[in-house]
């Protein structure tokens, strides 16, 4: 059995710790052993902020090597787009929350944005998938847990962990107070792919 | 039981583990979760932040005479602070474990410079050990006060960013008490500049003691995969000498090769060392930061080594950095930069930071900046600039100090309120006593806030969240000699505009303290205090932009070109509203 390489990304005070943490405590709950890196200090000021995991048998190097990645997870495009280059073009799998967070101290950041990523990445020929995962937190009520609706919708594609582990590691992980509400958004970021029917696993 | 903790969280649970009874430190990226994780989860161990990383050293090193077992926190530029105190402490040596935490950071993450601390160990003859994965943060620090009391000399472990901040699995084990040692007065041990020639022999002999414990310490041993010792080399073979993280990234690239991993890097161990290196033709040394490990291996006549000649000295290491390196092949990485605008996106002032207002107020009277460590290093950056020298820890008033001889008159001080405590107020005294008319601008958010938010003397408040004794700063800048001292509202534009213009007006030195605390402080949240977000009203807005010169991240635009106020970030500072000409901002739901 080989490692399982994934990639957190986003902006500070999307929740990209959180969910990579949640993916690193579910893969040890599976019995796997588990890597994480997380970067502190100034990435938190509205930096970017990208967190590694990986799991298997036996795992060394905490960093994802380039290439080798079977998921990113981009909880904004540009910061997808980032790491998008660390994909594994054997069956590895982008998956891009379709949200938009322009630089603040970049200079005409709004126009250079590139809003098209998504067509950029396809025409390379990566597996890019946009989600509306920011939308459909706002229609849960908090546009704070696109976080784990992008979880619940990559949980879909690591199929070495079984959904009752992601429950139970919820469950144990998030406080009761607002629970409930990120249980729904995991299950609705489930929903959100097998509704596109684009993963297959 | 195995539990999933970062490097810093392990060091922490290695420091209770070991019957560690006293802990200090400053904050330093990558190393300040390790006391708030002893503050948090380990009340047997009295933690503590200090004023700065000397004091911090020194109160370990008086704990550690004083019979306790002890652990220091720093990052690697919080032991040149230390240095002083590091350098003399093996002269008289310790009597209950003392280990200290050098946070080294290659890639400069969050420092200002890189620093491999090996050599101030070396030069301070003491030892380093050097852990390579979560588990070994842990086991390391208690080994290392096993170290440190088996020869009564301070220890030094380091970690590299990656280390500190990376999880892993770590075995759980309980809580050793250690008891405490008898401290007997000894002048001619404890009083070292009197004795110093009396101590300084002990120094040496006590350096060839330990390269003699790392011959045989099972924590540097030889991973044997191809070859043997002993055994001359097969042709084409090859071996890795490597440490600390970098022991990961060679196993990863090289899961069949030999490998002889070093947990303690200073003294090194000769025999081991040169009996690995003749079982194989080529050892390429593998080592973050400089040539520590691999300039020793040629001290002692190694010659078949290969380093940094092809690994490099700069910036952080990663598995496909030393594949590449080595001429294998790694998968292709494509620069697509090249093809579409991947925008940085550096970090900056967060919503209702109350240093924005002195930075607007800066820019505006066109003045030299002398800059300081913290947030506001982010003023010498768009949209600001206003911000034109940071060196380290304090240097931001003396800078200014000797700009303002050079020529610059009136030159501006910027510190925040931790660093001013740390090793500002000398440099403050110095330029009243030396005839300075600079300006200093305190900026005080009653908290260390790019590391995160830790107390300090002038926050009120230990590392426990207790209340503690509130450093007055307006008091302590009136007895260093300031006459003219301005304590101002960060949030109030207009005041702090003019308080600054004043104080670089005043003719002799003068201080504006702006005072508002940091916005992620958990008291400053909305709810706490009962206030409501900003918004604005479209009917009056009439779209002139003066709130989109705040430099607010809260405030965007609509598709109708009106500004919108982001609801959950916006802190309710005011300062959009204040510059508005059309009274269009305001609270939500009307004043409150």
């Amino acid at each position: 059995m080989t490692t399982t390489n994934l990639i957190f990304a986003g902006v500070g005070g999307q929740g990209v710790l959180l969910i990579a943490e949640l993916t690193a405590r579910a893969a040890v709950r599976v019995g796997f052993d588990v890597k994480q890196t997380e970067v502190h200090g100034v990435s938190q000021r509205g930096g970017s902020v990208e967190s590694h995991v990986r799991f298997g048998p036996e795992v060394f190097s905490p960093l994802v090597i380039a290439g080798q990645a079977d998921v990113v997870v981009g909880l904004e495009k540009l910061e997808g787009l980032r790491y998008a280059n660390c994909i594994n073009r054997q069956g590895g799998i982008l998956l891009i929350n379709d949200h938009e967070i322009i630089p603040g101290s970049v200079a005409n950041a709004a126009e250079k944005y590139p809003h098209h990523t998504l067509d950029f990445l396809r025409e390379k020929g990566l597996n890019a998938i946009a989600l509306a995962a920011s939308q459909q937190a706002k229609e849960l009520g908090d546009g704070r847990v696109a976080n784990l609706i992008m979880l619940g919708a990559m949980s879909a594609s690591v199929t070495r962990i079984p959904k009752e582990v992601w429950l139970e590691t919820l469950n144990d992980r998030i406080p009761a107070k607002i629970r409930a509400l990120n249980l729904r958004a995991f299950e609705a970021g489930i929903g959100l792919v097998s509704r596109n029917g684009v993963l297959t696993g | 039981m195995k539990e999933l903790l970062l490097g810093n969280e392990a060091i922490a649970r290695g420091a209770w583990e070991a019957g560690v009874k006293f802990a200090s430190g400053y904050p330093g990226t990558p190393s300040t979760e390790i006391l708030e994780t002893l503050a948090a989860k380990y009340p047997e161990v009295d933690s503590q932040w200090s004023a700065n990383e000397k004091v911090a050293f020194e109160e370990g090193m008086g704990a550690a005479i004083g019979g306790l077992r002890v652990l220091v926190t720093m990052k690697m530029v919080g032991l040149n602070v230390a240095a002083d105190s590091f350098m003399v402490f093996p002269y008289s040596g310790t009597n209950g474990g003392f280990v200290v935490i050098s946070a080294d950071d290659p890639g400069m993450h969050s420092s200002q410079n890189e620093q491999d601390n090996r050599y101030l160990a070396q030069m301070a003859k003491a030892p380093v050990l050097e852990p390579s994965t979560a588990q070994e943060c842990k086991d390391f620090i208690k080994l290392g006060m096993e170290i440190s009391e088996k020869f009564s000399v301070p220890v030094m472990l380091r970690t590299t960013t990656r280390l500190a901040h990376h999880k892993g699995l770590v075995e759980l084990g309980d809580r050793v008490e250690a008891p405490t040692r008898e401290f007997t007065p000894d002048a001619k041990r404890f009083s070292v500049p009197i004795y110093r020639t009396l101590l300084r022999p002990g120094v040496e002999k006590r350096v060839a003691e330990m390269r003699e414990y790392a011959e045989a310490a099972p924590i540097n041993h030889a991973e044997w995969r191809l070859g043997e010792a002993g055994r001359p080399p097969a042709k084409g073979s090859v071996g890795f000498v490597t440490c600390s993280i970098a022991y990961q990234y060679v196993r990863e690239i090289m899961p069949d090769a030999s490998v002889f991993r070093l947990g303690m890097t200073h003294p090194l161990p000769p025999r081991a060392l040169k009996e690995f290196c003749a079982a194989h033709e080529t050892v390429y040394v593998v080592e973050e930061g400089e040539p520590f490990v691999e300039d020793h291996l040629a001290a002692m006549g190694i010659t078949n080594i290969v380093g940094k000649s092809i690994f490099g000295v700069i910036g952080e290491y990663s598995p496909e950095r030393i594949a590449k390196a080595m001429g294998l092949s790694v998968p292709e990485k494509p620069d697509f930069a090249k093809e579409i605008p991947l925008l940085p996106r550096p970090p900056m002032l967060c919503t209702g930071c109350g240093h924005r207002t002195v930075f607007d107020s800066l820019k505006q009277l066109k003045v030299t900046v002398a800059g300081d460590i913290g947030c506001y290093t982010m003023g010498a950056l768009p949209p600001y600039e206003a911000s034109h020298t940071t060196f380290c820890m304090g240097a931001s008033i003396s800078t200014a100090f000797g700009l303002e001889r050079a020529g610059h008159e009136r030159a501006v001080a910027i510190i925040g309120d931790s660093t001013f405590v740390h090793a500002g107020i000398p440099a403050l005294i110095d330029a009243v006593y030396n005839g300075s008319s600079l300006t200093l601008v305190i900026l005080d958010n009653a908290t260390t806030g790019m590391t995160g938010q830790q107390s300090h003397p002038a926050a009120g408040k230990t590392l426990r969240g207790k209340p503690a004794p509130k450093l007055d700063l307006e008091g302590l800048v009136r007895a260093a000699g300031v006459k003219q001292v301005q304590v101002v509202d960060t949030w109030q534009r207009k005041e702090v505009v003019r308080a600054i213009r004043s104080a670089v007006a005043h003719d002799g030195p003068a201080v504006v303290i702006a005072q508002g605390p940091c916005q992620r402080l958990p008291e400053m949240k909305l709810s706490e205090r009962g206030l409501k977000p900003y918004v604005v009203d479209e009917e009056l807005c009439t779209q002139c932009d003066a709130c989109f010169k705040v430099w607010c991240p809260a405030i965007t635009r609509t598709a109708q070109g009106f500004p919108v106020i982001d609801a959950v970030d916006c802190t309710a500072c005011t300062v959009c509203a204040q510059v508005c000409p059309a009274d269009a901002i305001g609270p939500l739901g009307g004043a409150c």
